[in-house]
């Protein structure tokens, strides 16, 4: 046994490394991101935001996490114990399950020994599993509204489940069209594959994936303009109305992490990940090369978190229909439509960047349901005229 | 729909007009998403704060603003208060009580006054600030301060006796942050004789005849 350990000691260590550089980074993120969502809310806001807990409110995030911790652990009396205690922690398990294929810093595709910024580096279904797996996290929402055994909860879990089905569709469509130019499903071949130059970061060939991705993975992770499950207003919490104290950390754990985690893929799938122009690529760098490969991908993963979290001050929340008709009657259709543009390319032997061409695109689908709005509106000022409440009415 | 056409048209009081065209960058949705997104990154970097940081720094109260209660003191330093209840009558929510004394003729501290409050107690937490016992009272003796912040940690310490409402007095002529209605060293318009009733201010609150 010890033999074996020892004999395996050389290929395990990185990988114990990398999980505990995952176990130790995420819950600090999760609380600092909380930290860093509220100062940039006062910010948008004309505020100051935490100030009074260290400098600038740094420990903010930290005071809070011994609070939380220390909160008395409430079960209401009409739970369902044991699914009640599950949900919150399957729903972490799973956003951070998620995190075992994401590389975190530049990894090599030749996959020399030594420490990796990755747990299990060369899957071949690296972004498949990744889908797969965040697609479970639906169960930890829905298990949670569930076993709370509150009507508002419940509605959040099947809102919830229902924006999960949708969303997943235009998630995993729209990078289909980035897996058939890199030809992998591994996620460092998509990133090695975008390395010649910065013009071959795939968001100048497929910007419309970029779009479509970036929306649903806002789905995906309930964030405002599309937190349905939880919004306020209408549902007191959602699902977590019945939690409290360290299981409802444990949710906003798993949708920080949730957050970090798109910012991830959408860095690394259609920024170029780890490359910068003028930086050599990771296979046999040196140290130095690689933190600022590192650096460059944490710098791109932070822009990105930063137009996520500006969103949500800018965007009002959807109605629920229009959410399901933005997925099935807008993303879905520009994803397909994508895919197809990549295929064509692919199989004629064209240049990939004639694929952005595929900026049209929208631009096309906006001009029919503009058409079609107008048209229906003229028609119901037609009809209607003088007999319906529909319409600008002033009053003389 | 013809039945309705076919009636006899009404005087038409409401005027319909079309709905706005929806324009291709509208359906777009993208335009309007970035001027949003425009619109939060300027305010988060313009720097400009709206708020206070109020332990710190404090707001400005307006000088009519009406607050703690407090005893004015005369020149001489007794309670200006001549114990007429005309503030515990006009209090409407009962909150003043006063009991009152005759003052002690044969001292030459007092011997220009009748009465004086031997008690004079306001309930703080009963009292709604509405300032009719100031404007009620003919000497100007009680008068609500710009102390917002009052604070205590029983009930009974918030009902204030004459000694503490002179020692408000104290603390805000000190700070010299006086009510703007403060009449300080002079009597009020009821207790002056004035050389023609004509001349003299209606009181308070009343019309000229009242």
């Amino acid at each position: 046994m010890i033999n074996s350990l020892l004999e395996y000691w050389p290929v395990l260590w990185p990988t114990l490394a990398a999980i505990a550089v995952i176990l130790a980074v995420v819950p600090f993120l999760g609380l600092y991101m909380t930290f860093i969502e509220r100062k940039v809310a006062a910010y948008v806001q004309d505020r100051v935001g935490p100030n009074r807990v260290g400098p600038f409110g740094l420990f903010q995030a930290v005071a809070d996490g011994i609070k939380i911790f220390l909160k008395e652990q409430l079960i209401p009396d009409h739970v369902y114990t044991a699914l009640y205690f599950i949900a919150p922690a399957f729903s972490l398990i799973t956003a951070m399950f998620a995190l075992v294929v994401m590389p975190f810093g530049p990894v090599a595709t030749d996959y020399a020994g030594g420490f990796r910024f990755m747990v299990a580096p060369g899957i071949d279904i690296g972004i498949l599993m990744m889908l797969a797996i965040s697609s479970l996290s639906a169960y930890g929402i829905i298990v949670g509204g569930w076993a709370s055994n509150n009507k508002y909860s419940i509605y959040g879990a099947i809102r919830s489940c229902a924006q999960f089905i949708s969303y997943e569709i235009p998630l995993g469509l729209s990078i289909l069209g980035v897996i058939a130019i890199a030809g992998s499903l591994n996620i460092e071949r998509i990133v090695a594959v975008q390395s010649a130059s910065i013009l071959d970061w795939n968001v100048f060939w497929q910007p419309v994936a970029m779009l479509v991705f970036f929306t649903s993975a806002l789905a995906e992770t309930n964030r405002l303009p599309f937190d349905l499950p939880e919004c306020e207003q209408e549902l007191v919490g959602g699902f977590h109305t019945e939690y409290s104290g360290i299981k409802f950390v444990l949710y906003f754990l798993a949708e920080y992490t949730h957050i970090v985690t798109v910012s991830f893929l959408t860095a690394l799938l259609f920024l170029g990940g780890w490359h910068f122009p003028g930086l050599p690529g990771p296979s046999g760098a040196s140290t130095l090369v690689l933190l600022l490969g590192l650096l460059v991908l944490l710098v791109k993963v932070s822009l990105v978190v930063m137009v996520i979290i500006l969103l949500r001050w800018s965007l009002p929340r959807f109605r629920f229909d229009q959410l399901m008709g933005l997925a099935w009657k807008g993303l879905i259709p520009l994803a397909l439509a994508n895919l197809v543009g990549v295929a064509v390319v692919l199989t004629l032997g064209l240049p990939k960047h004639l694929l952005i061409a595929t900026a049209v695109l929208p631009v096309l689908a906006a001009y029919y349901s503009a058409t079609k709005f107008n048209a229906s509106m003229a028609d119901e000022n037609i009809s209607k005229k003088g007999l319906s409440p529909r319409g600008a009415v002033s009053y003389e | 729909m013809s039945e309705t056409q076919n009636k006899p048209a009404k005087k038409k009081t409401v005027k319909w007009g079309d709905a706005p065209k929806l324009s291709v960058l509208d359906a777009l949705y993208l335009p309007a998403i970035a001027s949003g997104l425009a619109t939060a990154i300027k305010h988060a970097v313009s720097g400009k704060p709206t708020t206070r940081q109020y332990p710190e720094v404090e707001p400005e109260i307006p000088p009519n603003y009406r607050g703690v209660h407090r005893l004015n003191r005369d020149e001489a330093g007794r309670v200006k208060c001549v114990a007429c209840y005309m503030c515990q009558t006009a209090c409407p929510a009962n909150c003043i009580e006063i009991i009152a004394a005759p003052a002690p003729k044969d001292d030459p501290h007092w011997k220009d006054r009748d009465k004086f409050p031997a008690t004079f107690t306001i309930d703080e937490l009963r009292c709604i600030y509405c300032g009719m016992c100031e404007e009620a009272c003919p000497v100007d003796a009680i008068e609500l301060t710009s102390i917002y912040d009052l604070t205590g940690m029983t009930r009974e310490e918030m009902i204030f006796d004459k000694e503490k409402l002179l020692s408000v007095f104290d603390e805000t002529v000190k700070t010299g942050r006086d009510p703007v209605r403060t009449n300080r060293g002079k009597l009020g318009p009821a207790s002056e004789l004035s050389p023609t009733a004509k001349d003299a201010p209606p009181p308070p609150g009343r019309g000229k005849s009242g």
